[in-house]
């Protein structure tokens, strides 16, 4: 902060690099508003604001895989590899409501959704509370994660095998309005995740469980000293987690099909979701994973679509080496 | 398939051109853990990207044998450059982060190679791969000189043995290819060099203080990976005589991380006992007659991997050989 004042007379670019670093959010949303300007330029406010609401389609699932996996990593420092495989399991869950049992599909999402946070919290007390009371390390977790991810993709294949299978839902109607196309399914998926992540936003925002999520993502520490009961909020986390992921592959399975590698597949955007937007932090994770479905979707207008996939983890990268502590990430020692 | 009685014939045990399959994957699996064990056992670099390595190794040798006609004894040493090349490209950014991000862009550039050899159909053939070009009705083969290399070892061979594996001439590469990795690896472990690198995998800080560019270290570990991912790129190349996408995903390094803790972290010997117990299991479960369909078994196979990993990092995270004051497992 007494940087800014003290260097009044430094050269432009100086002055640019001072700005990107004091005000990273404001920085990359005028990168994200020149992007904008520049593709309606080109290509035309009807392509754009489409694309847009494709993207948004691919955000809203980023963003409920994205929320649950920073908070697991800020507040318990495990990179999990098996949170993509939570997805899948998700979405076999829903399958098996939805279609193998004809219920609606709502029915569905709701067992899915608990099915995964229950997933999770048996995974926390049988897995990773006694790991780490062990002391285990950070490799040693990751790794138990990468195996955990295997155990629950084969179970999965055990189960359903590897055919490509589909949710009952609408892929034929769609709607129209102002001009834009969205199918029936995609508007059921943009507004779900939508509703969900908001009551998300609040719930971390303002409930009292999301303020004592926050303090043990900042300071696991120093939370347990004030007083929170530490093994509880962890518990919830989990559920927290486990649910939004559940969720979002329900989500993902309506909008393409369900196969066991569904989730894997998702699991290095949600990753560059979480990291653009500072791990640990939950509104980041969630600003991060709408904003990485959209610029996707928006690189479509501009290369041909196979290439879709490849520039989210190019951007993932570049973000990475630029600013890892990403956008809304406050700079800490490492 | 019909389904089969319950029976469990152990056959394939005894039959050598089951082992001689088994140890040709293993030893590939083995050149490509010597790397991560420099890295992630004596550097502490949680190096993701050994299946990118592979990629760009393989991909670059057959591009080049197919594409400019040339030598595949050419085309190997300019692909072994040119993924060090690569891996000094990545290094030089992705080394200054903390482990987990150096993870996960590790592992994220693996995926863009992939993806971009899935993509560039022209250059890589996409989703079908590489293999054989006809030029003027004739048919050019990335893995020809080799083929008949591999032929004059099996007529040499075949002096001493009636009726030689034609596996065989590949499988003595590969081991010697261990072989020689492994001791050389484990020389250099010993001189001041391999001190640094352990002096960084312990305290990098520390390290810095007295001195030592830990960046270039680090580099060089990683180069040095990179170098064996592209050998090991090329053996794969050569045992599978094609090259798609598909060889390269993400699996195969965590499968390589599998062997990694099985053999145990800072031990070059445990990387090719554990590459042989790993794959004897996959394999074994292949050619075990189980009463369940191809499907469930290749989810079993899948699953073996999993337990591998969690069973070890909770009840022996040293592995078989490695050493628990050596194992710097913290953050």
């Amino acid at each position: 902060m007494e940087a800014s004042t003290a260097r009044v007379e430094s050269s432009p670019g100086e002055s640019l690099r001072e700005a990107a670093r004091e005000r990273p959010a404001a920085v990359a949303f005028g990168v994200i508003a020149l992007m904008v300007l520049a593709l309606i330029a080109a290509k035309g406010v009807h392509d754009v604001a489409q694309a847009s609401l494709n993207g948004l389609t691919l955000g809203v699932i980023y963003a409920l895989g994205a929320v649950g996996l920073t908070l697991v990593y800020g507040i318990l420092k495990l990179v999990n590899f098996a949170h993509g495989d939570f997805l899948t399991f998700g979405a076999y869950m829903a399958y098996m409501v939805n279609v193998t049992w004809g219920m609606p599909l709502f029915a569905g999402i709701f067992v899915a959704m608990a099915a995964t946070a229950v997933l999770g919290l048996f995974l926390e007390r049988a897995m990773w509370r006694p790991m780490r009371s062990r002391g285990a390390g950070f490799l040693q977790l990751l790794l138990m994660a990468i195996g955990l991810a295997f155990i629950i993709r084969s179970t999965i294949q055990w189960f359903w095998g590897t055919e490509i299978r589909t949710l009952d839902v609408n892929v034929v109607d769609s709607a129209t309005f102002l001009g834009l196309r969205i199918g029936e399914t995609e508007l059921m998926v943009v507004l779900v995740g939508l509703v969900v992540l908001v009551v998300t936003g609040l719930v971390v925002r303002f409930s009292l469980l999301g303020k004592q999520m926050r303090a043990l993502s900042d300071d696991l520490a120093l939370a347990e000293t004030a007083g929170i009961d530490t093994r509880r909020v962890i518990l919830y986390t989990w559920i927290f987690s486990g649910a939004l992921a559940g969720l979002a592959g329900v989500l993902s399975g309506a909008l393409t099909n369900l196969r066991p590698e569904l989730g894997f597949e998702l699991l290095l955007p949600i990753f560059a979701a979480v990291i653009l937007g500072g791990i640990g932090n939950p509104f980041g994770a969630l600003v991060g994973g709408l904003v990485l479905g959209v610029v996707i979707e928006w690189s479509t207008l501009v290369i041909e679509p196979r290439w879709k996939v490849t520039v989210g983890f190019v951007a993932l990268i570049i973000a990475l080496v630029i600013r890892p502590q990403g956008i809304f990430g406050k700079a800490r020692a490492p | 398939m019909t389904e089969l009685p319950l029976a469990f014939t152990l056959e394939a045990f005894t039959d050598f051109g089951f082992w001689s399959g088994v140890l040709v994957i293993a030893g590939i699996y083995a050149v490509v853990t010597l790397g991560l064990q420099l890295n992630v056992g004596y550097t502490g670099l949680v190096n993701f990207g050994q299946a990118g390595f592979m990629a760009v190794g393989a991909y670059t040798m057959a591009i080049l044998v197919l594409e400019t006609g040339l030598s595949l004894w050419l085309a190997m040493p300019l692909a072994v450059a040119a993924t060090m090349a690569f891996g000094v490209i990545i290094g030089l950014p992705a080394l200054r982060l903390r482990a987990d991000y150096f993870a996960i862009v590790t592992l994220a550039t693996a995926e863009v190679v992939r993806l971009a050899a899935q993509n560039a159909r022209d250059l890589t053939g996409g989703n079908k791969g590489l293999y054989c070009n006809f030029e003027g009705g004739e048919q050019v083969c990335f893995d020809d000189s080799w083929r008949s290399v591999s032929d004059s070892i099996l007529g040499f061979i075949e002096n001493f043995w009636s009726d030689p594996e034609s596996l065989l001439p590949l499988l003595l590469v590969v081991w010697a290819t261990v072989a020689i990795g492994t001791v050389a690896l484990g020389y250099i472990q010993r001189t001041p060099w391999g001190r640094v690198l352990r002096a960084v995998r312990e305290d990098e800080d520390a390290a810095r203080a007295l001195g030592k560019n830990t960046l270039l270290y680090k580099i060089q570990s990683l180069a040095i990976s990179a170098v064996l991912g592209a050998l090991a790129g090329f053996f794969l190349a050569l045992f599978l005589a094609t090259i798609t996408p598909d060889d390269y995903e993400p699996i195969v390094t965590f499968f390589a991380f599998g062997v990694l803790v099985l053999g145990g972290l800072a031990s070059y010997r445990g990387v090719a006992i554990g590459a042989v117990i790993l794959w004897t299991l996959l394999e074994g479960t292949r050619y075990v007659e189980l009463p369940i369909s191809e499907e469930k078994a290749a989810a079993l196979r899948f699953a073996i991997v999993g337990v591998v990993l969690i069973g070890l990092m909770a009840f022996r995270p040293q592995g078989i050989f490695g050493k628990r004051e050596e194992m710097v497992l913290g953050d």
